[in-house]
């Protein structure tokens, strides 16, 4: 309600006449106001509310600027919403400042309702979301002077200028100026960045002459004294361009993978034979990146080149256990030979749990695990599942018929 | 409870579990089967109600401290009810009938001692069939009735009996 002025009816230059409707009671947002049964007319720029004849005498009444409109709904009268929608809901923006007095100095409602007793004029309706979309208002120059609605002939009133230069932008001068943020902020995002795309495509070059100049170095080791060669490496260490043997170093995935392959088989084979030939694909992954030391690989190629273990024919592949564990296993490490060790294992012990068979063989709980199900699937061994966990005996059911 | 010798599996902690391996648990099976008929036939019982089968020492073996699962129970049952030799007798398969012999079997033995004891073409009812002197030494001697029934309607089919009405009992007349 506070959105509303106290103003004599009469056009502002440049604003038209759109529409009138009859029988129109106020509400600030939820609440019924003072204003019931005016009458209202809707111009380009404003909404005015008076009462029934006062507008056409040009006399002071109320009026809504429509830049504080920002959206528009139909609210259904009545209960259960019957005989269609009988309330225009305007939703509206802050209130400015140097706007002129109105019948409220401040509301705690960002809202105000025009109800129709008659229901609402669809034209009216569209007649004022039309008006709001149309913008009349920013297209006018100045709106300062305005023009008696009842008597275009009466002489021009100097009025205030209801709100400044700067004001007179609005909800809409609110946006801009955001925007403007925006378009600044974006700019300055692009500009740093193609900084950085300069620097990449510098990258290239810097580590192509990083690399030229070290083999240089390296050829004409008598040349350059001592301390020129380790000064210069600590120039290129400090840049973050050493000499790194990576996946860089391949043409393509596969070829580094298969190179991978090559190293893990090399070095895991020995580490396989001690572990009882099965390892799990966790812990083999700590293996091999400790022995590398630095340039460390992540899980996924790890998995990748074990995938190509036997493709280059390493004594050892990968190895998913049903239950989905995965492994690395010694192609000479077959199932049969597993039942039949952990089978001994079981008969020797009397039963056997996973916890305490990797305490005996020396492998993880979980390969452990793997190893029994195993045993089990080839009918060594039988389970027994109770409260104190799982554990595994010899298969009886068969020996014992 | 009852006087029936255990076999070595009763002592053995995975034949309460049911097993994965195919093999194994066909005999797992099997072994189930042939304890729950005898320790039923030893104790002239023929109903299995899933429900209170926690505590009976047929499935509870408080020495080891094993017990076999509900579920387990009724794998063992529904296995059985595929040779015949139990059938459900409620919708929720809680309460099995088990038949140490199958239904035919039962209905043989009946008509045999019948034969022999030239009961041919007389009639007699089920409560002296169950109950009567002559029948003491019998296997079906005791039979839970409702089995008997379902045993003599079987013979009834055959044409070898027929199931009559009295007034508050029923009687069979074999041909």
């Amino acid at each position: 309600m506070d959105r509303f002025e106290y103003i004599e009816a009469r056009l502002f230059e440049g604003e038209n006449y759109l529409k009138r409707d009859r029988n129109v009671k106020i509400y600030d947002g939820d609440d019924k106001t003072q204003f019931t049964d005016g009458e209202v007319v809707l111009t380009t720029h404003r909404i005015l509310w008076g009462k029934p004849g006062d507008i056409p005498k040009g006399l002071v009444v109320l009026s809504l600027h429509l830049y504080y409109v920002f959206c528009i709904e139909e609210e259904s009268g009545g209960v259960f919403g019957l005989g269609g929608p009988k309330r225009i809901l305007l939703h509206l923006g802050p209130a400015l400042p140097g706007k002129r007095p109105g019948p409220a100095v401040a509301s705690p409602f960002h809202f105000v309702k025009f109800s129709f007793k008659d229901g609402i004029d669809q034209i009216f309706y569209k007649a004022l979301t039309d008006a709001v979309t149309a913008k009349a208002w920013e297209r006018s120059t100045s709106i300062a002077s305005p023009i008696s609605a009842a008597s275009p002939n009466a002489t021009p009133k100097p009025s205030v200028t209801p709100v400044n230069s700067k004001i007179r932008s609005g909800i809409v001068g609110i946006e801009r100026s955001i925007e403007e943020q925006h378009r600044a902020t974006d700019q300055s995002i692009s500009v740093a960045f193609q900084d950085l795309r300069k620097l990449m495509e510098k990258a290239k070059d810097m580590v192509a002459i990083s690399k030229n100049i070290s083999t240089k170095i390296r050829d004409k080791q008598g040349d350059i004294s001592e301390d020129d060669t380790v000064r210069f490496k600590a120039y290129l260490m400090s840049l973050g361009i050493d000499d790194p043997v990576t996946r860089d170093a391949f043409r393509s995935d596969s070829d580094y993978y298969l190179g991978l392959a090559q190293q893990i088989s090399d070095m895991m084979i020995a580490v396989l034979m001690d572990c009882g030939g099965i390892m799990s694909l966790a812990d083999v992954w700590c293996r091999v990146n400790r022995a590398r030391g630095l340039e460390l690989i992540s899980p996924e190629d790890l998995l990748n080149a074990c995938k190509l273990l036997q493709t280059i024919g390493a004594p050892m592949s990968l190895r998913k256990f049903p239950s989905g564990a995965c492994v690395l296993q010694l192609n000479s490490h077959q199932d049969e030979e597993v039942a039949r060790t952990t089978s001994e294992m079981i008969e020797e012990n009397g039963y056997l749990t996973p916890v305490k068979l990797s305490q005996i063989a020396n492998v993880s709980v979980l390969l452990a695990r793997e190893r029994l199900f195993t045993t089990e699937r080839l009918g060594m061994a039988c389970r027994d599942e109770s409260i104190e966990g799982l554990a595994f005996y010899p298969n009886l059911f068969l020996r014992e018929a | 409870m009852a006087d029936i010798t255990w076999p070595w599996q009763y002592n053995f902690p995975p034949f309460f579990t049911i097993q994965q391996h195919s093999e194994t648990r066909a005999k797992q099976l099997e072994a189930w089967q042939q304890l729950i008929s005898e320790y039923l036939k030893a104790t002239k019982q023929s109903t299995i109600d899933i429900r209170e089968t926690q505590n009976s020492v047929l499935f509870n073996n408080a020495e080891i401290n094993r017990k076999l699962s509900q579920e387990a129970i009724l794998t063992i049952l529904e296995d059985m009810a595929k040779t015949g030799r139990a059938a459900p007798m409620d919708k929720s398969r809680n309460v099995w009938e088990v038949y140490w012999h199958s239904l035919d079997e039962w209905g043989n033995l009946v008509y045999n001692w019948a034969c022999n004891n030239g009961m041919n073409n007389s009639v007699c009812t089920l409560f002296e069939l169950r109950e009567g002197e002559n029948t003491v030494d019998q296997e079906f001697h005791g039979l839970d009735m409702s089995v008997l029934l379902k045993a003599l309607k079987n013979l009834e089919l055959k044409g070898k009996c027929e199931l009559m009405e009295f007034d508050d009992s029923q009687g069979v007349k074999f041909f």
